[in-house]
């Protein structure tokens, strides 16, 4: 249990300053760490008992038992015995920094005019200094895929780490993908007055697709020509085609799946990535044979209709891990900026209804790395990665146990501090002083 | 009926000068009067529909029966009509027709502000309510639809417009197609129509819900009272027609079994007797529906199955829309076994057309031929108070039919339908059926001609040898034409037309292509044999499904039943001040607790081995918006006068997965569009039961008020700023005013002089005579404090704040204050402007500060897993586990009043409770069973074996309805019925 005074020490140890608005980046690692004695999960399925874990100059050094190590060649020496260590939780498919506040329009900046506008780019406008994103550190989410949203084709997304002063800082990769709302064959014909709206039969499934085929084909037209004069939508999904970016593509239904798949191969792009995935353990098969990974929508949700098995959001992690599809964790839908800390207990109810505790680990870690293309560096407490990772009291997936008592983003130990924090702290204060 | 080709449809005109009226001048011909009789006999003559004549004669004159009997004197100047072998029924009524009226045009919806006033002078103060009007003014015949209507057999109809919530009186009119204008009115005021649906006609806001339609239908009968008693200063022509037209059969349109059940209520409440016409899903809840004791009038029409050849499109189908396809046939037969009187109607049938095979259709899912009857004659007419029409008595109308044979038959046909005494043929009875083999001789060559089909319109099939010949064929009026061009048409064609005199043998002229005459015969050889081509119409009666409780995925075929069950070694997390017991026994006997201990006694209770598991009190939600139908009233400021009771929604999918996250009671809040919302509902979840009985007994009574942002319309676009509050400072005015005016209503009420009955000044005088507590939404710190000061001023005190997300930042004067409750989100910000200080420590600085805190949803999906948001107070701000578990059970049990019965495990309490497969708090932990006063609702394992059974049903019933479709029965793309999912500001007017 977090005691008050302890964190306050801690906080003015870390930032210095209270009353500010933001947390203050924290400085370069100088200092080498080990971490001892903890669990670890490395967040590739398994765990070392009475771990270290060292790093220095912003890289992990050693990851292995206890046992292993030389304590000695560190500057700082953590205790963490009966404690969990993880690496930073990644939050897929997020619009962290691109809205504040949902009801202020002023503060949105995650969708634009048109349909297909690859071109547009979700890091210039990540708010690196927003209170939201904030709020997410204390909970152990570290880094987050910034997407944009709406339209057909909604522009281009980053992945960013969540201690920056600007977002040239926060940006762990640029650029690194494309979102494509793919159309869904059943639509709402909209709210009556008189009961319920029915979805029904899209009648316009197949024209939908073909804008999508259209401006595809175009583009790689476009780009095996001359390029000029040069056309910024075409340029801008150039990486689909090379490899060098994947293709998000949110979808939900079986049919909509298979057509997706279908499109992805016969039009070249290299990789491409189920994002929601509702029904896509139907089609479980298909995704394997064509390596396509799913991201799935957050568990808590409701059950897509009232026949459904009343835990079926629940289940859909295990399900599709059992079939050997790769499994992530993303975080659309309702309130999800500010609901993005609850990452990971999206994926300890996961946990709850059959998934593996360590795979549940894996799905915000090293499953998450590896879809959106950073496990080069980030994802797992392994040698020679970035040490972006933090120390909990206990099972960090389960909102009884996670605490954090501190947190690392490239070696440097940041503020687990928050507007929100600071609010309580200065009422507790108010109240503690009969004021 | 048999489909025909153009149906002949001729009106005799002959002896109708007897009507026209003595003192009107004639100047197209001379003044004629005839009194002749008709006579029909050898028929059977269906009286009524259980009084029946066989081989009996039916004697009219003037358009009215003399006698219907089996020895009935005809005189001697009349027309005999021998209709042996055949049929006379009464022709039948529909009394919730739109025959001949338009309904307005719809206002236009463009972009423009709310409309809160009137736009009918002299009239009452919503434009919804039109008791004033008369469809007899709107009312003109239109013969093109009576024809249709005289073609499935009606002779009368009520119309009415189908507009507004009372939309004034219907007229009774007979559809026979002589332009008799004065003879066709029976009645120019025959009932009078209401509905929960508001007129199109008027932009008028208020009411923009369900339960807003109830509670202004409650105000306009106690205003009407008020009006009739003098009271009034000004006139009101709308509570004048009102008050004149008390008298009449009044109709509502209810349109659903839940809705017809919310009509009766109001009926009940006001000892009126409404005719209810409803939805045609009566049948889901038949004994609510007769205890009702209102009359009904059903719709025949019936949903198409669903195309499901497509397997993903099939699999967006639900059960319940699937079922609905199987059963809704037998709704009739249903209300017939249950001996609830009950007229049919054509309104919701796509096609007059389909009227007899739905007809048919009910009556092969069990509905007897004679209540069918009854439906269409009798009971209409009872229900209207009419003796002349829907039987063959003598005095009655002459409104009859005559057909080949039983009604019910599907071969039988419908030869004349008499209105008014006014005969309008459909079928000629006197048709001479030539369909056979003959031999023709024509133009010198011997031809072979058969004829099949219809009697009436015969087809050819002419050969010369073994060579075919096309050729066509009119048969009318007797004459027969045929032609055709014989030796391959080198002459032109040869003409045909002659009297059929006999069928076995006639002939007449011919005229060949260059005009020369000659003559031909036709000589049977062989009679019609009918042909078996008649698979594609054969009949399918699927095996219906049974009805389960809700009749969806998930109901219970029969109600789960209280049991006596003993809790072996739990951890029992009491909620009170015992703590959480380890290795603890719980025994539940007849819906309580009735035994906390080590090593009980079972006593023939059932044993649930509950070692390594947690058993608690089932979790209260403070604030929910599920299983309603609808949750804001946003046509006024203040809508105190709404009921969230009238509008519960017990069929919601959502109590059954609320219940599988261990929650077992819930108190349905008005949303927060305006200040002062209305009445809240406190149900428990006891899936399966109609939504009176999960109200609680004696329940606490509250009510929503809402502050900030959603009050003064701050997200509701740039039109909507002309409802006065628009600031916080505006809020405060709204509260002064209506509580003052609410003291100075209850100071008259008391006072013993006359006082105009206000079901809203009724609640506000309940508030500040603290027997009705307030739960208010509230987000900043300013407004949660001036609601405060409000209050102190009309000496009571604000029971409950509800979000109170800046609660932390008052908390000492919401202590000081007297606040019972504070139920709060545990993690949500953000969303709005005004919750960014929302923190998630909220409940731990109020908890902190010696308030009773609970932990809230205001969301179907969260509220599904409380247990995990009260487990966040410990993870922010550091409230004990135990402490952190009452949040969710005996704190908002507190605050609701109902500490005394749920809340806790405590001897003598009501039996809700879980039982957890692991420390509740943890996000590992899965309700397994939940139970509401000693009945397991719910039980995860009973879950999953009721989804297998969902798959296995729906898979009957796709194959039902491909066989359906196979056998030519009409289908329709498949759809998804979206689930309804509100929160505070979800501003839907649902019905």
């Amino acid at each position: 249990m977090l005691k008050l005074k302890n964190i306050l020490c801690g906080a003015a140890l870390l930032t210095g300053t209270w009353g500010i608005a933001q947390q203050t980046p924290a400085p370069r690692q100088t200092a080498s760490v080990l971490i001892t004695g903890a669990v670890a999960h490395i967040g590739n399925g398994s765990t070392i008992n009475n771990s270290a874990i060292g790093f220095k100059d912003g890289k992990i050094t050693y990851a292995g038992p206890l046992s292993g190590v030389t304590t000695g060649a560190y500057d700082r020496v953590i205790d963490a015995s009966g404690k969990h260590v993880y690496p930073g939780f990644i939050a897929a498919n997020s619009t962290l920094g691109l809205v504040e506040v949902d009801a202020v329009r002023a503060s949105n900046d995650q969708s634009d005019t048109g349909d297909l506008i690859p071109h547009v780019r979700s890091i210039v406008a990540y708010n690196s200094e927003s209170k939201v994103v904030e709020s997410c550190r204390p909970n152990g989410i570290l880094m987050a895929q910034v997407a944009p949203r709406g339209g057909l084709i909604s522009g281009t997304s980053s992945v960013v780490q969540l201690d920056a002063w600007n977002w040239e800082d926060a940006a762990i990769k640029t650029d690194d993908g494309i979102h494509l709302h793919w159309p869904s064959a059943f639509r709402s014909k909209g709210w009556g007055f008189s009961g319920p709206s029915e979805f029904v039969p899209n009648k316009d499934y197949e024209k939908e697709i073909g804008e999508i085929r259209t401006f595809i084909s175009g583009a790689k037209t476009y780009l095996s020509g001359p390029k000029s004069p040069e056309n910024l939508p075409y340029q801008a999904v150039s990486g689909l085609f090379d490899g060098s970016q994947k293709l998000y593509v949110n979808v939900d239904g079986e049919k909509e799946i298979a057509d997706v798949v279908r499109f992805a191969k016969t039009n070249g792009i290299r990789h491409m990535v189920v994002v929601g995935g509702n029904e896509a353990w139907k089609v479980a098969d298909l995704l394997v044979e064509n390596d396509v990974p799913v991201i799935l929508s957050r568990p808590h949700r409701l059950p897509s209709g009232e026949d459904d098995n009343v835990k079926q959001p629940y289940l859909l992690a295990k399900m599709l891990s059992d079939k050997g599809v790769l499994v992530g964790l993303e975080m659309s839908g309702a309130m999800e900026r500010m609901n993005t800390r609850n990452l990971p207990f999206y994926a300890g109810t996961f946990a709850a209804y059959g998934l593996d505790k360590e795979k549940a680990v894996q799905l915000i870690t090293g499953n998450n790395a590896r879809i959106l293309g950073i496990d080069a560096f980030a994802g797992t407490l392994e040698t020679g990665k970035d040490a972006t990772l933090f120390i909990s009291e206990g099972d960090a997936l389960d909102m009884r146990t996670n605490s954090i008592p501190h947190a690392y983003i490239q070696g440097r130990e940041i503020s687990l501090e928050s507007h929100q924090t600071q609010l309580w702290k200065r009422y507790m204060g108010k109240y503690e002083a009969g004021q | 009926m048999r489909k025909r080709l153009p149906v002949l449809l001729l009106v005799f005109l002959c002896s109708f000068t007897f009507y026209a009226q003595e003192y009107f001048p004639k100047n197209d011909g001379v003044k004629t009067t005839d009194h002749h009789y008709t006579a029909f006999t050898n028929a059977k003559i269906y009286v009524t529909p259980t009084q029946i004549i066989d081989n009996g004669t039916l004697l009219i004159q003037r358009g009215k029966v003399i006698a219907a009997g089996r020895k009935v004197s005809v005189p001697a100047h009349s027309l005999v009509i021998d209709l042996q072998g055949k049929h006379i029924y009464p022709s039948f009524i529909d009394i919730h027709s739109e025959f001949g009226v338009k309904k307005p045009a719809r206002q236009g919806r463009g972009r423009r502000s709310p409309q809160y006033d009137a736009s009918r002078k002299g009239f009452y103060w919503n434009d919804h309510i039109m008791p004033d009007k008369n469809a007899f003014d709107a009312f003109a015949f239109d013969s093109n639809e009576a024809k249709k209507l005289l073609q499935a057999g009606f002779g009368t109809v009520n119309t009415h417009v189908a507009d507004g919530i009372v939309r004034g009186t219907s007229v009774l009119v007979a559809l026979d197609s002589t332009d008799r204008y004065d003879m066709r009115i029976l009645d120019e005021k025959a009932a009078q129509h209401l509905s929960f649906v508001k007129s199109v006609a008027s932009a008028q806001n208020y009411p923009t819900s369900l339960m807003g339609a109830m509670a202004l239908i409650r105000q306009m009968y106690k205003d009407a009272e008020w009006y009739a008693g003098g009271h009034a200063e000004n006139r009101d022509f709308a509570l004048e027609a009102l008050n004149a037209h008390k008298g009449l059969p009044q109709i509502f349109d209810a349109g659903s079994y839940q809705n017809d059940l919310r009509a009766a209520k109001i009926a009940k409440e006001f000892g009126l007797t409404y005719i209810i016409k409803g939805g045609g899903d009566e049948y889901q809840r038949i004994r609510e529906i007769k205890a009702t004791g209102a009359s009904y009038i059903l719709p025949l029409g019936f949903p198409d199955a669903y195309d499901v050849t497509d397997p993903y499109q099939a699999s967006k189908v639900s059960l319940a829309d699937m079922r609905l396809w199987n059963q809704a046939p037998g709704n009739p037969a249903a209300l017939a076994k249950n001996g609830i009187p009950f007229a049919l109607t054509l309104s919701g049938l796509e096609k007059t057309d389909n009227f007899k095979t739905n007809l048919i259709r009910a009556v092969d899912y069990g509905l007897e031929k004679t209540k069918a009857l009854e439906a269409l004659t009798t009971i209409p007419a009872g229900l209207l108070g009419k003796s002349d029409i829907g039987n063959l008595k003598t005095g009655s109308y002459a409104n009859f039919l005559i057909t080949s044979g039983d009604l019910f038959d599907k071969e039988s046909i419908l030869y004349e339908n008499w209105v008014l005494g006014a005969r309008h043929i459909m079928e000629d009875m006197d048709i001479k059926d030539i369909r056979g083999t003959y031999t023709l001789n024509a133009g010198g060559t011997t031809y072979t001609l058969t004829m099949t089909g219809e009697a009436a319109s015969p087809k050819p099939e002419l050969t010369a040898g073994t060579e075919k010949i096309g050729s066509k064929l009119t048969y009318q009026n007797g004459w027969f034409n045929l032609f055709f061009a014989p030796d391959s048409g080198k002459d032109g064609f040869l003409r045909l037309s002659g009297l059929v005199a006999t069928p076995e043998k006639f002939g007449g002229k011919t005229v060949r292509g260059n005009g020369t005459e000659g003559s031909w015969t036709a000589t049977r050889t062989a009679g019609h044999k009918e042909s078996k081509d008649t698979a594609k119409e054969e009949k399918f009666l699927p095996e219906t499904a049974a009805v389960t409780y809700p009749n969806k995925a998930y109901g219970f075929p029969e109600l789960p039943k209280q049991e006596n069950i003993l809790f072996k070694n739990a951890t029992v997390w009491t909620s009170e001040d015992a703590g959480i017991l380890e290795n603890t026994d719980v025994l539940i006997k007849n819906g309580k607790i009735a035994r906390i201990g080590k090593d009980l006694s079972a006593g023939g209770a059932r044993v649930i081995d509950a070692a390594g598991k947690h058993l608690t009190a089932g979790i209260i939600d403070e604030h929910s918006h599920i299983a309603a139908a609808s949750i804001n009233e946003a046509g006024h400021n203040s809508s105190a006068e709404v009921l969230m009771e009238d509008v519960i929604d017990a069929d919601d999918i959502n109590i059954y997965r609320n219940l599988s996250g261990g929650v077992t009671s819930i108190q349905i809040l008005h949303g927060s569009a305006n200040p002062i919302g209305g009445r809240s509902a406190i149900i428990k979840l006891k899936w399966g039961l109609p939504a009176a009985e999960l109200i609680y007994k004696n329940s606490p009574k509250f009510i929503k008020f809402a502050l900030g942002e959603n009050v003064k319309q701050s997200n509701w676009g740039d039109l909507q700023t002309v409802r006065f509050p628009q600031s916080r400072m505006g809020v405060e005015q709204v509260y002064m005013d209506y509580f003052q005016r609410a003291k100075e209503y209850d100071a008259l009420k008391k006072s013993g002089k006359p006082y105009r009955f206000d079901y809203e000044m009724e609640t506000l005088a309940e508030i500040i005579n603290k027997e009705r507590f307030i739960s208010c939404h509230s987000y900043v710190q300013s407004e949660i404090n001036m609601l405060m000061k409000v209050t102190e001023r009309f000496d009571f005190p604000v029971n409950t704040f509800t979000h109170i997300l800046e609660g932390y930042k008052v908390a000492d004067k919401m202590k000081a204050h007297g606040v019972v409750g504070a139920s709060t989100f545990s993690d949500w910000w953000a969303y709005k402007f005004e919750v960014n200080d929302a923190i998630p420590y909220n409940a731990a600085i109020m908890h902190s500060q010696g308030l009773n805190v609970a932990i809230n949803s205001d969301d179907a999906e969260m509220s599904r897993r409380l247990n995990q948001e009260a487990a966040k107070t410990v993870k922010y701000g550091g409230v004990s586990e135990e402490e952190a578990w009452k949040m969710v059970t005996i704190n908002p049990a507190r605050m609701l009043h109902l500490d005394h019965r749920v809340g806790s495990i405590k001897e003598g309490k009501d039996a809700d409770v879980v039982l957890w497969s692991d420390h509740p708090l943890s996000i590992y932990a899965i309700a397994e069973k939940t139970l509401i006063e000693g009945v397991p609702y719910y039980d995860y394992e009973t879950m999953k074996q009721m989804q297998a059974n969902i798959a296995q049903e729906r898979n009957t019933l796709i194959n039902q309805m491909i066989e359906a479709k196979n056998k030519g029965m009409k289908t329709q793309a498949p759809k998804k019925t979206d689930e309804k999912h509100f929160h505070c500001d979800t501003e839907v007017y649902g019905i």
